[in-house]
């Protein structure tokens, strides 16, 4: 399991801003009367979002809104790693470097991240800027290596990629989601194997003859059930 | 090959729209109702029919576990829960899915929850899925709008709430009772059962908790026809699937094709091949990380399904295939399984959050042969003393891993050992 607490250094106060406060108020509705607690992970990836992490206060101010004891938000945002629980650079980078990633030279990436960006792995760039994480498995496995910007994936990267894609980052340019490469999603490189064609609708079964075979075969199942055992 | 007029995701590559026309074109949401029609007991049947195997890595079959739920309502509501936490690793089929093909989801869940008599359904995605998110936020409106969901779904009377859930990075919240944990607003750590979820899942009511890719699948099987779906794969491994195949292929993808295709065949018709060729292969993980790794003699001839890779001592799992060349330090690949699963573990049994970080220690000294001979079983005995001990399958997932790589592989951990003592010695011997 992985151990984290919150930062030492704490801000005084925190509350959610008005755009936050109708958005939270709207997740709070999904969820059954009396079940707000249900809204704890999207209410702190709200704060994360304003604050850019998770902060003593927002945990207070959290669970005085949700009805919750604060040790029961705190336990929540130290358990999701999505939470930083100290404050992150403008621009968060993660590597993903497990398995699949790192089949595909996801140790040249985390090489490229730190060259450009000078820092460490869960460090942050002496200007703010930058701050530099690993992943664990971040789910686009066949697009490896796979960086994450913000909530954006960068896939199919190499150690040229990211260099090139770093320094537009750090001129301050924004980066396209999705494969470097240019390929369709999750397809094949190169030609079209399948998939190629213009989909069309699939032809539906008989409903009518299948409600009939399927009354007539419970019919014959409770005959069965019902007749006297020789 | 799988003909593409009968593959379920035409949309998989993200090629044409994914919104609600897009998806109308495809033939989603054609004569939903009429299914809906036919009741509920037609529905769970035609699905046990189907063989539709759950996809999310255990393979239970879906009809039969949507025939738990209790079959009249009370006054504790019944819920569908969709796992769409998506991160075993090597394993990527949910998120186009998500991203690429909504409505089939949306449609899925409103059919799902009827038969099952839910009339709410709340979809739990992972948190770094956030553009997969808004695709299926997006899609979840059109139907709002169009009347397919909301008070009278589709025109059929029934009431029905769609709601999606983000997560916030753990693992453990694949496991269905972490899932539901995580939702209430907690922890993710796995609750023991029995009761089970359709009798006390979320929130004390009856809950059934489904793969993305189970419940996406199940209108087209039921607007096509069972035996349309069992006609694929061998028997009691019916249907089609998506495959995600990465790390030392040509060409990685993901691709649907039938179940029970030879592996060999699967990667050399939609990946390009081995890299280097086949010849080149040294071993393959056959279904996300959890599933014991196979040596290049095994994955010559074997099928991709639930039974052929049970038999060899593996499983379809996900059926995520990461594909390892000959240019692989095979310890070093299940070193950093291990190091996943340590990282992974909840923490709330022992056997589990100590034994994962045993593993992982033991497993980076194995890489550099830093051990004795001896140790090689006492880490195939601690792989035992944690799968099976534990409440939900994490254990079990970190210790199959490790056993593969013993199975298959132990002259090659053995030769690391004695390399490395050798080193030892002349290094001694010269200084």
């Amino acid at each position: 399991m992985s151990t984290r607490a919150l930062a030492k250094e704490q801000p005084a106060s925190f509350a959610f801003n008005a755009d936050y406060t109708a958005q939270l108020n709207r997740i709070i509705a999904k969820y059954p009367a009396g079940r707000q607690a249900s809204a704890v992970i999207p209410a702190l990836d709200l704060a994360q979002r304003q604050e850019g992490w998770v902060t003593k206060p927002a945990v207070e101010e959290i669970a005085k809104i949700l009805g919750m004891a604060p040790i029961r938000v705190l336990e929540v945002a130290t358990f999701y790693t999505m939470f930083n629980l100290s404050p992150v650079g403008k621009t968060h980078v993660q590597v993903c470097t497990s398995l699949s990633c790192w089949l595909r030279g996801s140790n040249d990436v985390v090489k490229a991240c730190k060259e450009k960006l000078g820092i460490g792995m869960g460090e942050v760039s002496a200007d703010g800027k930058f701050s530099l994480a690993e992943l664990e498995c971040s789910g686009a496995c066949v697009n490896a290596p796979v960086l994450q910007i913000g909530d954006d994936y960068i896939e199919d990267v190499d150690y040229a990629s990211t260099s090139k894609l770093l320094d537009a980052l750090k001129r301050g340019e924004s980066v396209k989601a999705g494969s470097v490469t240019g390929r369709d999603g999750s397809a094949p490189a190169g030609d079209v194997i399948t998939l190629g064609e213009n989909p069309t609708p699939p032809q539906k079964q008989d409903f009518t003859a299948a409600k009939a075979a399927f009354e007539k075969a419970k019919a014959e199942a409770a005959a069965k059930a019902a007749a006297p055992k020789a | 090959m799988l003909a593409d007029k009968d593959r379920i995701f035409t949309n998989l590559y993200g090629r044409h729209d994914w919104r609600l026309a897009g998806a109308r074109a495809r033939g989603d949401w054609d004569g939903t109702k009429e299914i809906l029609d036919m009741g509920a007991d037609w529905i769970i049947d035609e699905m046990k029919r189907s063989g539709l195997r759950g996809r999310g890595g255990a393979g239970f079959p879906t009809g039969l576990k949507w025939s738990f739920m209790p079959k009249t309502e009370s006054d504790r509501p019944h819920y569908l829960v969709v796992n769409a936490d998506e991160g075993e690793p090597g394993t990527c089929k949910d998120r186009d899915m998500l991203r690429f093909d909504p409505h089939k989801l949306v449609e899925g869940c409103l059919i799902a929850s009827f038969a099952m008599k839910a009339h709410a359904c709340y979809i739990y995605i992972r948190g770094e899925f956030y553009n997969e998110a808004s695709n299926l936020q997006v899609a979840i409106d059109e139907a709002y709008a169009a009347g397919l969901i909301g008070n009278n779904a589709c025109g059929s009377g029934w009431k029905f709430d769609l709601y999606l859930h983000r997560g916030a990075g753990a693992y453990i919240c694949g496991e269905e009772t972490a899932l539901i944990e995580s939702l209430e607003g907690k922890k993710g750590q796995p609750r023991l059962k029995p009761p089970f979820p359709a009798g006390v899942g979320l929130y004390g009511c009856p809950t059934t908790v489904n793969n993305v890719e189970s419940i996406a699948v199940a209108p087209t099987i039921l607007r096509r026809g069972a035996s349309w779906f069992s006609s694929f794969g061998r028997p009691n491994n019916a249907g089609t699937k998506v495959f995600c195949i990465s790390g030392n292929v040509n060409k990685p993808c993901n691709v649907e094709d039938a179940m029970s295709i030879p592996l060999k065949e699967l990667i050399e018709k939609h990946c390009g091949g081995v890299r280097g060729g086949w010849d080149n292969l040294q071993a393959i993980i056959p279904g996300g990380a959890s599933v014991p790794v196979l040596p290049k003699s095994i994955c010559d001839t074997v099928l991709m399904d639930f039974d052929a890779l049970r038999d060899v001592k593996s499983g379809l799992g996900t059926a995520a295939v990461m594909v390892m060349d000959k240019s692989v330090d095979i310890v070093a690949a299940i070193a950093r399984l291990s190091a996943f699963y340590k990282h992974e573990s909840c923490g709330q049994c022992t056997p589990c959050r100590e034994g994962t970080g045993w593993l992982a220690r033991v497993m980076k000294r194995m890489v550099k042969g830093e051990a004795t001979l001896s140790e090689i079983d006492m880490l195939e005995q601690v792989t035992y003393q944690i799968e099976g001990h534990t409440i939900c399958a994490l254990g079990d997932a970190a210790a199959w891993p490790v056993q593969g790589l013993i199975r298959h592989f132990r002259p090659e951990l053995e030769r690391r050992i004695r390399d490395y003592r050798d080193a030892k010695t002349r290094d001694k011997a010269a200084a």
